[in-house]
């Protein structure tokens, strides 16, 4: 069997080999060519397959922005909700019906920026939820304005002279608000992203995963970056991978090394955990906790 | 379906009206609240705190009303009955996600305790001025049902009425309480569970490949699939088709929006709720609501005492407003007399229906107290004698 046959007469007929994760009504997608976030929504439908979770109890929030668009296109219970508030919607799904797998995909505009304050929170809560969000260091959707993310000196459409404010290190606000599970990795770390998703769906409580994504349509070209090809290649060049890491050392500068890897992996109570705990104690039997499959009455 | 009797404190009490509300929303099957603290209204779920886990209900204290009403609207589509509670300043920023529940058609319930605004206003104090921005906070075109109690038997009453409401209509139904009613105690009578009629949240019976979580088969609210039965339904705040899927043109945003606002217009009359007195022989009537109504009753009495026709009416829902019987009535009185604690909200409202037929006299208030009955007594006065 050789690529050329398929390609050249069954074309038609091939398969995506996440398809049924996906929506395929709705493509082509909205996405730029070379755009990162493609890769990671394949990243998350492979290891949502792998993990062999049930995927009818799997929901997808996203907020607003080009990441905000994931959940449009996953075959999956799916949520485009308002912009900054995928979390604490998610949030309201997980306590609604705690046997759901509650997955949040975004952006760093809309989860750090507007959103920062329920990033915190969802993390200082431990709150279980797996939450990936797409760092293309600009707001792509509106047209490449600085975000919390943007590196000093990189020119986005609202700092036309380079960004001179202080960004976010993700890794360390996250590991520092109360997150339970840190990784960082670029578009170009496939498997280990695949891998670092996989494992997260495994895991309790508030795992964040922070991949950087190429936008060539705006950040690259206003940077003078190249294509999309050109920023794997500096992934390829300057990513350096160092598990455990101290995520006060994650800073990302202009156009400099990106430290990528796992730097948090604790298994820590969740708000679940701690509220039955706390309320199991003090009221014993009396407490009844919100079923698994969902606080809906029914008829008696 | 009747109500859980777990979560129906049945019995004689002696509640404000902010516990009663509490009370009504857990007879209601309310099952998930997420809050914030603020004065007037935190009695509400300090008291759904205390109950909620001896019957498997959650409440979440969030960061904020952004985030408070963003998981009340997430919460719901698990099936549970939600609500969140606040005050102006937080009404003010659940507006947001108020639009994303009108426009995803999430049914769950807004609980505003209104206090003096604008801004911070007056934390403690009363205040009326939120009636339209319960009608339109939110950009855009839509439309809510709001009721407005003026007891706290009512808070109790109204509450099981207002989830049973965003179920039929699948909406965010606002409560529009005020801080005297939040804060008055009186009796309030808790009946059994089987004498409680709760509206169940009603599950599509399609199969999954079947659904569409927008179609519409008669009538005019679709049909409800919840998160993790294997839907795999999509949702969003964006103009959608049927299928939920974002569409940007002005064909499907034209059919959405005639759509969100037509399942309210088109059914005001079996929404509308409003009580009257004195109507046979009125010329004058007055128009009020929430504590504003119970001051305005005396001022009514006051006046007939005197020799004036008067009648009145209270607005138990304040939106949709009553438009047909206020027309009516504009054709046979010669003039409405408005008390509200706001500088012409509902007023507003009467004169555009009554559209010239009868004068309308607002008798207004901007906040920090309820009216001084003499003040309405005489504008009655003054618009039976002109």
């Amino acid at each position: 069997m050789t690529v050329a046959t398929k390609s050249t007469t069954a074309s038609q007929e091939l398969e995506h080999p996440s398809a049924p994760l996906l929506r395929m009504e709705r493509i082509p997608h909205v996405w730029c060519p070379s755009c990162g976030i493609g890769t990671v929504v394949k990243c998350y439908a492979t290891a949502l397959e792998r993990s062999g979770v049930d995927l009818d109890k799997v929901s997808v929030v996203s907020g607003i922005g080009c990441s905000g668009r994931v959940a449009g296109y996953l075959k999956l219970d799916g949520f485009h909700t308002t912009h900054g508030r995928a979390l604490p919607f998610a949030t309201g799904l997980k306590l609604g019906r705690p046997e759901l797998l509650v997955t949040v995909i975004s952006g760093d505009g809309d989860l750090v920026g507007i959103g920062g304050n329920h990033f915190i929170h969802a993390a200082r809560r431990n709150m279980d939820l797996l939450v990936i969000l797409i760092n293309n260091f600009i707001y792509g959707m509106t047209g490449g304005q600085n975000a919390p993310t943007t590196p000093q000196q990189a020119r986005s459409s609202t700092m036309p002279f380079g960004n001179f404010e202080t960004p976010f290190s993700l890794p360390h606000l996250a590991a520092s608000s109360g997150a339970s599970y840190v990784a960082r990795w670029t578009c170009l770390h496939i498997r280990r992203l695949t891998w670092s998703i996989e494992e997260a769906i495994g895991k309790r409580g508030f795992r964040f995963i922070e991949v950087i994504a190429p936008c060539p349509t705006l950040y690259a070209r206003l940077n003078k970056l190249g294509s999309g090809l050109d920023a794997m290649r500096f992934y390829h060049d300057t990513a350096e991978i160092r598990n455990g890491a101290d995520t006060r050392e994650l800073e990302i500068s202009f156009q400099e090394k990106i430290t990528c890897g796992k730097f948090v992996d604790e298994d820590r109570p969740t708000f679940l955990d701690l509220m039955h705990n706390h309320y199991g104690e003090l009221l014993g039997d009396r407490y009844v906790p919100t079923p698994r499959e969902g606080g809906m009455l029914h008829e008696q | 379906m009747k109500a859980d009797p777990a979560g129906v404190l049945t019995g004689s009490h002696y509640l404000d009206g902010d516990f009663a509300c509490g009370e009504g929303a857990m007879a209601a099957g309310c099952r998930f609240v997420a809050g914030y603290p603020i004065t007037p209204s935190t009695e509400v779920v300090e008291r759904i705190a205390r109950r909620f886990p001896t019957f498997g209900g959650t409440f979440i204290q969030m960061e904020d009303e952004l985030a408070s009403m963003a998981a009340v609207v997430g919460a719901a589509w698990t099936g549970t009955k939600t609500m969140t509670v606040t005050s102006g300043p937080g009404f003010s920023l659940m507006m947001e996600n108020i639009g994303l529940a009108a426009m995803m058609e999430t049914p769950c319930v807004v609980v505003n305790v209104q206090r003096g605004g604008p801004s911070t206003g007056l934390p403690t104090m009363v205040g009326q001025g939120d009636v339209m921005q319960a009608r339109w906070g939110s950009h855009g075109d839509y439309e809510v049902i709001a009721l407005c109690p003026q007891s706290p038997q009512e808070a109790f009453d109204l509450t099981i009425d207002a989830f049973n409401l965003a179920e039929i209509y699948r909406l965010p139904v606002m409560f529009l309480m005020d801080e005297c009613v939040g804060h008055m105690t009186e009796k309030v009578v808790i009946p059994e569970a089987d004498a409680i009629e709760i509206e169940p949240r009603r599950l599509t019976e399609k199969r999954p490949e079947d659904f569409e979580p927008y179609q519409i088969n008669g009538g005019q609210t679709p049909e409800f699939a919840r998160a993790g039965d294997g839907y795999r339904f999509h949702t969003t705040g964006l103009t959608h088709d049927e299928r939920g899927y974002p569409v940007m043109n002005d064909e499907c945003h034209d059919a959405s929006v005639r759509r969100l606002v037509g399942k309210i217009r088109d059914n005001a009359d079996s929404i509308v709720r409003f009580e009257e007195e004195g109507m046979d022989d009125a010329e004058v009537v007055v128009v009020s609501f929430g504590i504003t109504a119970r001051v305005a009753r005396l001022a009514v009495e006051e006046a007939r005492s005197r020799g004036i026709r008067v009648g009145f009416l209270r607005l138990v829902v304040i939106w949709p407003f009553p438009e047909k019987r206020i027309r009516e009535l504009a054709g046979s009185v010669t003039a409405f007399v408005v008390p509200e604690i706001n500088l012409g909200q509902i007023a507003l409202e009467v004169e555009r229906v009554a559209a010239g037929q009868a004068a309308t006299w607002p008798v207004l208030h901007a906040g920090g107290t309820v009216h001084d009955p003499a003040a309405i007594t005489e504008t009655i006065v003054k618009a039976a004698s002109s």
